[in-house]
């Protein structure tokens, strides 16, 4: 393993300091139990919205707290859900007297974590709302398996919800919009590499040098299928077919397309791959109003992208274009 | 009766045996999940026995509650909660009592049981801790309806868990991560029913042999 890191069990503690001194002017970060949080928190009056889940996907979700996105981000260890009293903690500590709205991606673990926690910031009298994000078109949405993965949507998610928070909305409107945009959003991602979890040591999977995995999950979670090595245009086909078919996408349709890397992929890659996806949409009749490129919901150093579609109406678009200001996405002001 | 010194040793005998197991429950947990819950559970039952002695005096429901607060906040992932529900709502059943009997601790394993299926929403047959902890308390319950002692009760609950984990070997996964795996995921024993047998086999070597 070779990591720029001073020790394993020290990688997420010593991450979040360096948040804490290099963002200070916009977040805040909170030790024991460990969240990061708006330094104006709570905003009297406006929604409060928490996320979380576990660390390794930075940005996501520390990095997007700030104005007119997230109050509160609640890392757990590399990889593994945070717990409920951190999640306690960051509602109670955002909680602008209008109710709090939890954004979860559906794995097991953050589910049920959240469900406690949200059981027990009601029990202290806070309203709070959840939405689970399952966005990711690579697993079978089946009575059979836990359900499809939160992925790439949760970011757009967090923008839009954000901003409709800032707006006044209510947090049934929030929520409800928040539904909205999972309803509207569909992810698939790939992998050239594998990635190596600090505490772990090894490769979460071996991917030998010829070949691909099509339809990963941001955990390493094994995809649809392992194939050869292809080019840039035919891996962007192949994720952004199965993604407009899932909808399906149709002819007059407008979206946001983000074309994201798992951390260990240069942009210049990720424009190459955007190059494409701007091709196939226009033939599909798709436009893309807006569009995010970049490193967003990464998997450490995991090689690969994914993109994500989501169908936008005006309502989606005014809140996407709404001023936004946190470390890691930032425009209008 | 068992007495809440019974019940301390049988936590501290389920603590070393995650401790020593620690490597056995990963490797299990990587076969079809992320290869976390041997130092999930590890971490989490490092913390109880950090947090015991405050409570040892206390009656059992406050000492199982406040196991079920320390896994909870101390574990994450789907074993945190899932465990945490089981001891709180054990102790729910052991409220202000500070010996028991085999049929209180069938009452708090039945609650566990039912705690851990309510948050989870898991049935027998989905590869999960359910399928130890479900067999365990049928096990018991026969064995204390044909008028076993507690320590033949016990010891059924432990083959009942035993079995239970070993039938998930051909079981597929449909729930937590073990579930994306979809066939894949036939032909591995379930770490998180693997843990929870080793907590019965726990209370029936150490609880069995109390009297
Ligand atoms: N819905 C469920 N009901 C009951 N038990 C479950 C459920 N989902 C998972 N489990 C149990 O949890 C065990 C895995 O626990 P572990 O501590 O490894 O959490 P995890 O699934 O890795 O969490 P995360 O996904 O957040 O990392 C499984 O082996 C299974 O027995
Ligand atoms: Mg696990």
């Amino acid at each position: 393993m070779k990591k720029l890191i001073n020790n394993p069990a020290d990688v997420v503690k010593e991450e979040l300091q360096g948040v804490a001194l290099a963002h200070g002017d916009q977040v805040r970060v909170h030790f024991d139990p460990a969240y990061v949080v708006r330094v104006d928190a709570p905003v009297v009056g406006k929604v409060g919205i928490v996320s979380g889940g576990g660390s390794g996907h930075e940005p996501m979700h520390g990095g997007f707290v700030g104005y007119g996105m997230l109050d509160a981000a609640c890392p757990g260890a590399v990889f593994t859900s945070p717990t409920p009293d951190q999640m306690l903690e960051a509602t109670k500590a955002v909680d602008g007297g209008a109710g709090v709205l939890h954004i979860v991606k559906n794995y097991t673990g953050d589910i049920l974590n959240f469900e406690m926690a949200a059981e027990l910031a009601m029990a202290e009298g806070i309203e709070v709302e959840s939405v689970v994000i399952d966005d990711d078109v690579a697993v079978q949405n089946s009575l059979w398996t836990a359900g499809r993965r939160g992925v790439g949507a949760t970011v757009l998610a967090e923008k839009i919800c954000g901003a409709a928070a800032e707006a006044g909305k209510s947090l049934k409107e929030v929520a409800e919009l928040c539904r909205k945009v999972n309803g509207w959003g569909r992810s698939m991602g790939m992998a050239l590499t594998s990635c190596t979890v600090p505490h772990a040591g090894q490769p979460t999977f071996e991917l030998p040098e010829d070949e691909m995995e099509i339809g990963i999950g941001i955990h390493g979670e094994p995809g649809r299928t392992r194939m050869a090595l292809k080019s840039a245009d035919e891996i962007t086909e192949l994720l952004a077919l199965p993604v407009i078919q899932d909808l399906p996408f149709e002819k007059g349709d407008r979206v946001i397309a983000m074309v994201n890397g798992m951390g260990g992929t240069p942009l210049i890659e990720l424009y190459i791959v955007y190059r494409k996806l701007a091709e196939i949409c226009e033939a599909h009749g798709i436009t893309i109003a807006r569009s995010l490129v970049g490193n967003y919901i990464t998997s450490l150093e995991m090689a690969g992208c994914s993109i994500t579609l989501l169908k936008a109406d005006d309502e989606l678009l005014g809140y996407w274009d709404a001023p936004v200001k946190t470390p890691g996405l930032r425009w209008g002001m | 009766m068992v007495t809440r010194d019974d019940i301390l040793a049988w936590l501290k005998c389920y603590r070393q045996t995650l401790a020593e197991n620690k490597d056995y429950l990963t490797r299990l947990d990587s076969a079809i999940g992320d290869a976390d819950h041997g130092a999930n559970m590890d971490r989490g039952f490092a913390a109880v026995m950090d947090k015991l002695p405050s409570v040892a005096e206390k009656d059992l429901g406050s000492i199982f509650k406040t196991i079920g607060m320390t896994l909870v906040s101390t574990v994450g992932g789907a074993g945190g909660p899932l465990y945490g529900t089981w001891f709180m709502r054990a102790g729910m059943a052991l409220d202000g009592k500070t010996e028991v009997t085999s049929a209180d601790l069938l009452a708090a394993f039945q609650a566990g049981l039912a705690g851990v299926q309510q948050r989870g929403k898991a049935t027998t047959g989905e590869k999960t801790m359910v399928d130890a902890m479900s067999p365990a308390c049928a096990a018991m319950q026969a064995s204390l309806t044909e008028g076993g002692d507690t320590a033949t009760a016990l010891a059924a609950a432990a083959a009942g868990a035993e079995q239970g984990m070993r039938e998930t070997i051909p079981m597929l996964a449909t729930k937590g991560r073990a579930s994306y795996l979809g066939e894949r995921s036939i032909g591995h024993q379930d770490p998180g029913a693997t843990s929870s047998a080793m907590l019965f086999r726990c209370a029936a070597d150490v609880l069995g042999r109390a009297q």
